[in-house]
């Protein structure tokens, strides 16, 4: 029998017509695989998001296979001594059975609660990145509202998570949710009970709880993170100003190879953080917490860090209760519903609030830089220093014991700091804009520092500038301000050799001196005999 | 300014060295000293006839430690000084006991609570001033031996503690913060004798759990469970210290955030 001789160069190219022939995919395909992302490392910040939602759905996937929400009795029975024969939920058991029996659980768990605060904070520092740079100004309006409602799903998400091993701290998590929800004037009530089927802690809650977790909320997030996607596919990416960028070109590069390639390093990289994490450090040691009991309760019972800012605001808020046509508002509802209902309103509207204040309707796809817009990197500044002082407040009584200062003052600082510090954080980062905005003007007009400082014959000291172009007879230079980097040091001018580049130490030999012609030796000179003293 | 110490007058004579002259003052106050202790030793009682039964002799080296070392705040007989230092009458050895043992007695200064520090004193130094004031006054007793742990059961011992300590204590042992700069101090280094002195006298900020509200059984089981605690391995990993979500988030930020800004700035400047 004659051998068939393959083609193997041939092989990639007729596979892929024969895929063609029957799914018409070139076309659609093309235009993806060659679709132009802008690169710069703050446009990464949300893929970290993205990254971890990942390895949450992968390890959460495995820890469900194992956990089973339920609320009834058990006597424990596993391996961790502490705990034997303690009665306890079946919910925490098979926590506790995870975390002790089952084989790689315990990593598993802890990579998928590390994964989740990892997913919550890249999302703000994300968001911080759009809010500065003003991303989210038309024609992503709609992108930004996504964003911060992932934010307040991922927020409900995470509690819900940290709700469902039914350890003493988890209880007291929900037992504070569900004193939250009866602090609602008129439907308080109807609200908690119809959640918790009755009375807290009642016996329906977990698996409520748990639809919520593991499908409810995955699922809509899943399909917000797509629309979010999407959105940016569609509307494109946009890019800082600087040479040959535009508000109608993206400049950057294709999707496949470069793009696909770098972006799956990374993923490896979150992973990896996420792993390490997982393995070294300890989180949420949830056999040292006990089963629940309405009864107990813990000195230094946090919730994760991105629930905190609610604990400091209930922490900070004085205790003022009104009563009302027969309703009582208790003081609890100020700082954990209607702060949380401000915080979301305010900042999805804020796109149209900047669009009216600065007068400003235009299609932006051009990023601006921090400084350029000192209003709002003031706001931003505000906005982050009062979420700082709700969450460092949050944990007060860890920060009072470990630093060996008063609670009370702790308390004290936190509210008047509330007060005080966001419009100080402002001006202070507004005037920091304007100064950072003012030396670019001045390197625009008169050109790079050059530290070479000379002596007119008035004996005045002055700093020679190189000039970034042609120069007026003042030396003054007339180029416009374009929002964009200002060379700032000679050799970025190339006029000293280039910046040897490194973090701690040198990743690179400096460049070897470029070999300069061989100079005809000077004229010998003669010493000068005459007119000498 | 002008000096104001007296100058001998220029012209008066010298008589003797500076030396010498200094020797011959100290002797006649060694002589004059002598003289008054040797009139007092005459004439005072004797300490031994006063009391109407005599102490052991680890309550009288227990007094002398005392009378060095407690007197000037809590006064002559552990009656205690108005605004230094409470009476002891009553407290018993216990309370002494672990005051001592741990460091915060004698104390460094007037503050919202003693802090636990190096002990100025040797475990026997300690039991002989508890001696002494248990025999001035009465009161809580610990029981004999050193190790309570093995007499309790530990997972009872963890539902007690739930209840009973951890609300200031904290799950972990770790302690937490009370009002005005007091506090629940960390149980990590405690001694199985300690845990049940602080349970029996209620030291500083800490309630009295006496022996109808905790009996001796379920003290020698918290204290079985605070040791497991104690031998904790931390299974997941280094612990953070163990003070929850608060250093959980920090540890976000300050090892997952910056290094995977670090890799989004390595990777974005690979182009």
């Amino acid at each position: 029998m004659k051998r068939r001789k393959v083609d193997l160069k041939a092989l990639p190219g007729k596979s892929a017509e024969a895929v063609d022939a029957r799914l018409h995919v070139a076309t659609p395909l093309r235009s993806l695989l060659n679709k132009v992302f802008p690169d710069h490392w703050s446009f990464l910040l949300g893929e970290i998001a993205l990254f971890s939602f990942i390895v949450l759905l992968l390890t959460g996937t495995f820890l469900a296979l194992f956990f089973e929400p339920s609320m009834q009795e058990v006597h424990y029975n596993g391996s961790y001594v502490p705990l034997q024969g303690v009665e306890m939920s079946r919910a925490y058991e098979t926590a506790l059975n995870l975390s002790f029996d089952v084989r790689g659980g315990l990593v598993m768990r802890q990579m998928h609660h590390w994964a989740a605060l990892l997913f919550m904070a890249a999302i703000v520092v994300h968001m911080i990145r759009i809010f500065v740079t003003g991303a989210f100004r038309k024609p992503r309006e709609l992108n930004w509202i996504i964003g911060l409602s992932m934010f307040w799903l991922g927020f409900t998400e995470g509690f819900a998570g940290y709700s469902l091993p039914d350890d003493a701290l988890s209880g007291t998590g929900l037992r504070i949710a569900s004193a939250i929800m009866l602090s609602i004037p008129v439907v308080g009530s109807w609200v908690t009970t119809s959640l918790f089927g009755g009375e807290f802690p009642g016996e329906i809650i977990l698996s409520r709880l748990y639809i919520v977790h593991v499908f409810l909320l995955p699922l809509i997030l899943l399909g917000l993170v797509t629309v979010h996607l999407a959105l940016v596919f569609m509307q494109k990416h946009t890019q800082w100003p600087g040479p040959g960028r535009t508000n109608s070109n993206v400049v950057g590069e294709r999707m496949f190879p470069r793009y696909a390639l770098k972006q799956g390093g990374f993923f490896m990289l979150v992973f990896a953080v996420i792993a390490l994490m997982g393995g070294l450090f300890q989180i949420n040691p949830i056999w040292l917490f006990g089963p629940y009991e309405a009864a107990v309760v813990s000195a230094g019972s946090q919730p994760d860090w991105y629930v905190m800012f609610l604990d400091g605001s209930t922490r900070l808020m004085p205790a003022w209760e009104i009563r009302a046509f027969g309703y009582t508002i208790p003081p609890l509802f100020w700082p954990t519903v209607v702060l949380p209902g401000i915080l979301t309103v305010l900042p999805m509207a804020y796109p149209w609030i900047e669009a009216r204040w600065k007068k400003d309707k235009g299609h932006h796809n051009l990023l601006q830089r921090p400084r350029d817009v000192p209003d709002r990197t003031g706001l931003a500044a505000m906005a982050l220093t009062f979420y700082m002082v709700l969450t460092i407040s949050g944990g007060n009584d860890i920060v009072a014991d470990k630093f060996h200062i008063s609670l009370n003052a702790m308390t004290w600082a936190g509210r008047i700091g509330l007060l005080v510090l966001p419009p100080l954080a402002y001006y202070v980062a507004r005037r920091i804009a304007l100064g950072l905005q003012q030396h670019d003007r001045e390197v625009l007009a008169h050109g790079v520092e050059t530290g070479i400082i000379k002596r007119l014959p008035n004996g005045q000291f002055v700093e020679v500038h190189q000039p970034l172009a042609p120069a007026d007879d003042h030396g003054h230079t007339d180029l416009p301000y374009v929002g964009w980097t200002v060379p700032k040091k000679m050799n970025r001018l190339g006029a000293l050799g280039p910046a040897v580049r490194g973090f701690f130490r040198p990743i690179e030999q400096a460049a070897p001196p470029v070999q300069q012609k061989q100079v005809e030796p000077p004229p010998t000179r003669e010493e000068i005999t005459s007119g000498k003293h | 300014m002008k000096n104001e110490t007296t100058v001998p007058a220029p012209g008066a004579p010298r008589q003797r060295g500076r030396v010498s002259r200094r020797m011959s003052g100290a002797l006649r106050m060694f002589a004059a000293l002598m003289f008054a202790g040797g009139l007092y030793l005459t004439f005072a009682p004797g300490v031994q006839a006063q009391g109407a039964a005599p102490m052991s002799d680890a309550a009288q080296a227990g007094q002398a430690l005392y009378d060095t070392s407690c007197i000037t705040c809590h006064g002559n007989n552990a009656q205690g000084v108005d605004g230094r230092g409470p009476s002891l009458i009553g407290v018993g050895s216990a309370a002494v006991e672990f005051q001592v043992e741990t460091g915060r007695m004698p104390a460094a200064r007037q503050e919202a609570q003693a802090e636990r520090k190096q002990p100025q004193f040797t475990t026997d130094q300690a039991r002989q001033l508890g001696a002494y004031i248990q025999e001035l006054g009465g009161g809580p007793q610990l029981p004999a031996g050193e190790d309570f742990a093995s007499k309790g059961k530990v997972s009872r011992g963890g539902e007690l503690f739930r209840i009973n300590c951890s609300s200031c204590h904290a799950f972990s042992t770790g302690g937490g913060a009370l009002s005005s700069g007091k506090y629940a101090p960390t149980l990590t280094e405690s001694t199985d004798r300690q845990i049940y002195a602080a349970m029996l006298t209620g030291p500083q900020n800490m309630p009295v759990f006496g022996d109808t509200e905790l009996d001796p059984q379920d003290k020698y089981d918290i204290i079985a469970y605070v040791r497991a605690l104690q031998d904790d391995q931390d299974p997941g990993g280094w612990g953070l210290g163990r003070f929850g979500p608060v250093t959980e988030g920090l540890a976000i930020f300050l090892v997952g955030v910056v290094a995977l800004v670090f890799a989004a700035l390595w990777i974005a400047g690979k182009s």
